[in-house]
Order: C-alpha cells, then structure tokens, then sequence
C-alpha cells in the first residue's frame, strides 16, 4: 500500500498485519508518516495504490455511508485529545452516544458515568475542557473515543505532552481496556520505553516504508541498528539529523557560484 | 523587458483563476450545507443554540448603532430638509433610507463582524484542534453537526436583527426629530405611513437582508473549514470573512436594488 | 450556558423580532387591517389621471374617506377606469362629483369627492358619473404659451 500528499511520497509499500485482539504499536520518527497510517485505516484518506481491510472489508472502496458504519464500530484518541471546547465534559463523553443511538436521557446519563469512572474521572461531569489538566483531557477523550465500545480503538500519539503520571495513567488504561474490552488497538507513538511495557507487537517505520517489527522483547534485543538508534533515543545514526534537501547549503546561500 | 510588461496579465490571470476556483469551492460547500441540513431540522436545538450565539449577542451592537444611525439621519435629514421647506418629511426620509437601504446593509455589515468573524474563528480552531477530525471519526458529518446549524442561524437572526436596526433608526429619528427639535410628532408619523409602502419598502428590505444573512453567513463558515489549521491561518480567515462580506453585502446590495425597485 | 436558558433568550430574541416586524407593518407601513366588509367600491372614468397611483388618498372636504385601489384603461372607450374603496361610514349622493387634484404644486395627486344634492345614495359598484381629468402641468403651460403666443400675434396684427 502506498500514499502520497500530492507529489510528496509520505509511505511506500508498506505491508502491516493486526491480530484481533492485540494491542500493536507503530513507532518512528516524527514525519515518518504513522499519523497517515491511522488516517488510513479510519478512511480519512485514502491510498493511491493497494488496499486497506479492516474486518474483511475493504476501506478504500467504501462510500460515504459505509466509511461511517465502518467509523462507527471504531474509536479514536487524538493527539491532543480534540474534546469539543463548546461542551461539557458530560456532553463531551454523551456525543457519540447521543449522535448514534437514540437513547432515554438517564440511561445516557448511566453510560456516560460508566465511562467516566472508567477512566477515573467521575465527577468531573460538569466541567468544561478548558478547565482540565491536560492529563484529564486525554483521559476524557479516551472515555468519549470507548463511549461506545469499540471493536478497533486508534491511538494518535498518546503519551505526547504529558507529565509522567499522568503518562503512566494513560498508559496503564489503554492496556487495562484494551484487556478488558478485548479490542484491537492500534497505537501510533514515539514513546518507546512506555509502550514497550504494555504493547503486544511493535512495527518500525522510517522514511515512509517498514524497516523492523517483533515483539517488545525481540526490539529490546535487535541488533537493527536503525532499531537501536530509536531505542535507545541516539541523535545521529542511520536516522540523520538533517531533512535530504536537494541542493547544498552553499548553493541556497548564494555561495556556490563564487566559490566554484 | 518582455516579462515586466507580462506580469500584470499574469497577475491579473491568476486573481481570476483564484477568484473563479474559490466560488466553485463556496458553490460546492454551499450544495454540500444543503444537502447535509436535515438534521439541523430534526435536532432544531443545535439551531437554537446558535440562534443564540449568532443573534441574542448581537442584540446590543444592532440596537445601540440603530439607535445612533437614526438620530445621525434625524439630524442630518432635518437641516437638508428645512433648507426646501419640507421638514415634515423627516418622518418619510429617515423610514425610507432605514427600510430600503441602510437598515438591512449596515445590520448586516454589523452582524458580519459580530457573529461571522467569530463563526470562522470557531470552526477554524475547531479545525486546528483536530475536533473537525474528531468528529468525522466518530461518523459524524462536520457539515451536518457543525456547519448547517450555523447556517441557518445566520439566515434566519439576520432579518430579525435587521428588522430590529430599522425599528430602533425610526426611534432615533423621532427621538431628534420630534423630542430635541421640535417638530410635530403626528406629521412624522403620518408622513412616514403616507410613503412607505408595506410591500416595496418593508418587505423587499426583509427579503435583501434574508440574502445577506444567507451571503454572510456562508463565507464565515466557508472561511472557517477552508482555514488553514495554525493560528495564523486562523487569523487570516476571520480577517478574509470580514473582508469578503462587507464587499460581497454591497455587491448583493446594488444587484438585489436593481431587481427590486 | 444551560439549555433553558440558551431556549429563553432565543424565545426573547424571536419575540422581538416579531414585535418589530409588527412595528413596521402596522406603524411605520400603516397596514391597518381592514375587513372587506368596512368598505365598499365606486369607480369613475377620467380622460386622463396623471400622476394618480394606486393607494392614492380619495377625500372629502379634506378628509381621506378612502382610497384608489385599480387604475385600469377600459379599451371600450378609451378611457381610465379607476376603482375606489369608499369606508363605508360614508355615503355619496349619486350626482358626487371626483376630480383628480394635486397636493401643492408638485405634491402627490388624490380623488376630491364633491357632494351633490340628489337625495339617493351611490351604492356598492356604482359608478360616479360627473369626473374632472387631472390638470397636467405641461399641458397647462402648453395651453398658456399657446394662448400667449396667440394673444401676442392679435396684438402686432393690430397696430
């Protein structure tokens, strides 16, 4: 499967498989193009060649209708949480709910606190998001994306920006649901240490195509040296520091000319 | 020499394919918003809401610069007037300019600063924090949930506010008029009813600032989903929405007059 | 913002638009809701009305008794046909006679009804009979030039 944004090639013949079930993270660097990853599996966008099956399905075919039954048995974390501004954290939490099923008002009222409390964060019902912690935000983001049991839960970056307990919360919740709901869970990040500790599967991407995958114990062990480089969070190695601009810094400088 | 006498022409050229690509987006969005406003319907409480956010705050803004547009043309109306002997047509004067013209034009110029720029500034930071994305992943159409209440909260506030702007620039006429200058307050009623005709004047103003909410309305929220997700381009949306509809509002004004009277 | 009260301002909000609307139909645009019933129509045959426009004020004495509410040419005789609403307080003798006048010099033209003195009433689609043309100013200034010119040719033919 290959994607493009216009001209600029952002994966290339990428092949990734998700058991049902798991819990599988896609590690690379930033601009490596995980984030399109998840845009593609949730429809988002689509890609020029090849093919994306969620389920059996087909998402790069699908219409309009389908991308939204395909969308609603899946659930998705942003990357800064994304809760609507303009509602509480109730309604945060009731959208998808309220959007989907018609439903009496006090079982919504029943399910939103279910959800809430599974995240830990009953009683923050009335607030609104800009009274939240960051923290507390992903948090409720993560009960709103689950508020309707999700057979596939995208994470996009969900450790980014946060204090570590707050990390160690998130990270301990993701695993806890996804054990608990048995659903499969895609997470996009750069954190390795954290989600090494809780993920089933680890894909490496770089530079628009798979370079490594294994398990947490197989990537601690690999002797890839891209693979250490990330581990181990090194500044230069095979990842280089600068982006492969097509002329020389002399030459964008105006130097070249006078010096050639 | 040849490029510096071209680059007008391709200057030129290039306003216009952007101009001509631009409508053809805002056609598109504008079917898009029809296509997508059952649910602003069945769920006419997401309306309401932005009924209030649209209109209710624009309440003080639309009463106080009525109040001072009619006082303005009391005034002014009453030294041009008594220089030709007709003071008594003050009444006529300031509901005729109000009704036809300035009313439905300066309320919609008025609600385009108010409530447009704040409807692109929100749905355009909606955009940047990823709620946009959000809720399409919760299949959830933006254009329905978002969009099209917004819409027709605009269409629908705008001949309220403008039918209010006339309301409170009649009693600002009076109010210098008749209670500062001292002209009989029957003639400037009867004056007033004896000129204005409730289909021309009433109701063709109604029907142009029924337009302008439609115009106002669809550029802000166009701007605010066409924005580019940074602060930036944020900021240089709402700055383009106020542009756009003061310019699109006077443009519509003189097509819609030719029509109407 | 709670919900009720996001509901009570647009409820206020409606309101007062509402209230406006009715301002400026009624006090500003002067519809006074009439019922058929409170008027009856007359009509009247002029050589030429001028500048009379429907709505145009009909009066008597001074007093607006009613107003023009069809300007039509009857294609029979060539002549303007104008419809009348008549408030039904008021009635006319059947020889009333309507001519076409002009508030001040340039003002807007109305009907001025005449009573006359027969003892019958004109009824309900009647026609008034005895009409004045409205005086129009370029024919009027015409006619006087004409006459001047005239008067003034007598007047070098006779020395």
């Amino acid at each position: 499967m290959s994607f493009a944004y216009g001209e600029r090639t952002i994966l290339e013949r990428i092949n990734l498989k998700i058991p049902r079930g798991r819990l599988v993270a896609i590690m690379g660097g930033s601009g490596s193009g995980k984030t399109t990853l998840l845009r593609l599996i949730s429809g988002q966008v689509a890609p020029q060649q090849g093919e994306i099956i969620v389920d059996g399905r087909h998402v790069e075919h699908m219409s309009e209708r389908e991308l939204f039954e395909h969308r609603r048995r899946m659930g998705m974390l942003f990357q800064f949480g994304a809760l609507f501004t303009d509602l509480s954290v109730f309604d945060n939490v009731a959208f998808p709910i309220r959007e989907h099923a018609r439903l009496p008002d006090a079982m919504v009222r029943d399910l939103v606190l279910m959800k809430l409390a599974a995240v830990g964060l009953r009683g923050t019902q009335d607030m609104m998001p800009s009274e939240l912690s960051g923290g507390m935000a992903r948090r409720i983001a993560l009960a709103r994306a689950i508020a309707l049991d999700p057979q596939l839960m995208l994470y996009d970056e969900p450790f980014t920006g946060l204090d570590p307990i707050s990390l160690g919360a998130i990270a301990h919740l993701i695993k806890k649901l996804n054990d608990a709901l048995g659903t499969t869970s895609v997470m996009v990040t750069h954190d390795v240490e954290r989600s090494l500790n809780i993920v089933d599967y680890v894909y490496f991407v770089a530079g628009g195509t798979l370079i490594a995958e294994g398990t947490p114990d197989e990537v601690r062990a690999s002797a890839s040296p891209w693979v250490r480089q990330f581990v181990r969070g090194e500044a230069d190695g095979p990842v280089h520091l600068a982006y492969p601009a097509t002329t020389t810094l002399s030459a964008d400088l105006g130097l070249g000319d006078a010096h050639a | 020499m040849l490029d510096a006498l071209l680059a007008p022409f391709a200057r030129l050229g290039h306003w216009v394919i952007e101009a001509v690509r631009r409508l053809g987006f805002i056609s598109r969005f504008l079917f898009a918003i029809l296509m997508n406003s059952a649910q602003s319907l069945t769920r006419f409480h997401l309306v309401i809401r932005e009924i209030y956010f649209a209109g209710v705050l624009s309440l003080i803004i639309i009463v106080v610069s009525g109040l001072f547009v009619g006082m303005v043309l009391g005034l002014q109306g009453y030294t041009t007037l008594v220089r030709f002997g007709s003071a008594d047509a003050l009444g006529a004067l300031v509901a005729l300019s109000l009704l036809r013209e300035l009313g439905p034009v300066l309320a919609a110029l008025l609600f385009a600063s108010r409530s447009g720029s704040a409807m692109t500034a929100e749905i355009g930071l909606m955009k940047a924090t990823e709620q946009l994305d959000a809720m399409n992943v919760m299949a959830v159409n933006p254009i329905a949930r978002v969009v099209a209440p917004r819409f027709w909260a605009g269409v629908l506030s705008m001949p309220v506010l403008a039918a209010l702007f006339n309301v409170m620039g009649i009693l600002g006429g009076y109010y210098v008029g008749v209670i500062l200058i001292g002209l009989d307050g029957g003639s400037y009623w009867s004056q007033m009813q004896a000129n204005v005709d409730l289909h021309v004047d009433v109701v063709n103003g109604m029907i142009k600032s029924l337009f302008f909410g439609a115009a106002v309305t669809l550029i802000a929220v166009f701007e605010g989903f066409d924005a580019t997700p940074t602060a930036a381009g944020v900021s240089a949306a709402t700055t383009r929405t106020v542009v756009t509809s003061a310019l699109v509002i006077l443009a519509l004004d003189f097509v819609l007059t030719a029509f109407m009277f | 913002m709670k919900r009720t009260t996001i509901d009570l301002w647009v409820g206020i909000f409606v309101a007062i638009g509402l209230a406006a609307v009715t301002f400026l139909s009624l006090k500003v645009a002067n519809l006074t809701p009439q019922g058929a019933d409170k008027t009856y129509t007359l009509y009247a045959e002029f050589d030429n009305i001028g500048g009379l426009k429907v709505k145009a004020p009909v009066k008597a004495s001074g007093v607006v008794v009613g107003r023009v509410t069809g300007i039509a040419l009857d294609t029979k005789n060539y002549l303007a046909r104008v419809n009348v609403a008549i408030d039904s307080q008021y009635a006319f003798s059947r020889d009333t006679s309507a001519e076409i006048l002009t508030a001040g010099l340039l003002g807007e033209q109305y009907i001025g009804l005449v009573q006359g003195g027969d003892e019958e009433d004109l009824k309900p689609g009647d026609r008034i009979a005895i009409t004045s043309s409205a005086m129009v100013l370029e024919q009027l200034i015409g006619k006087f030039m004409t006459s001047f010119a005239e008067g003034s040719g007598q007047d070098s033919k006779q020395p």
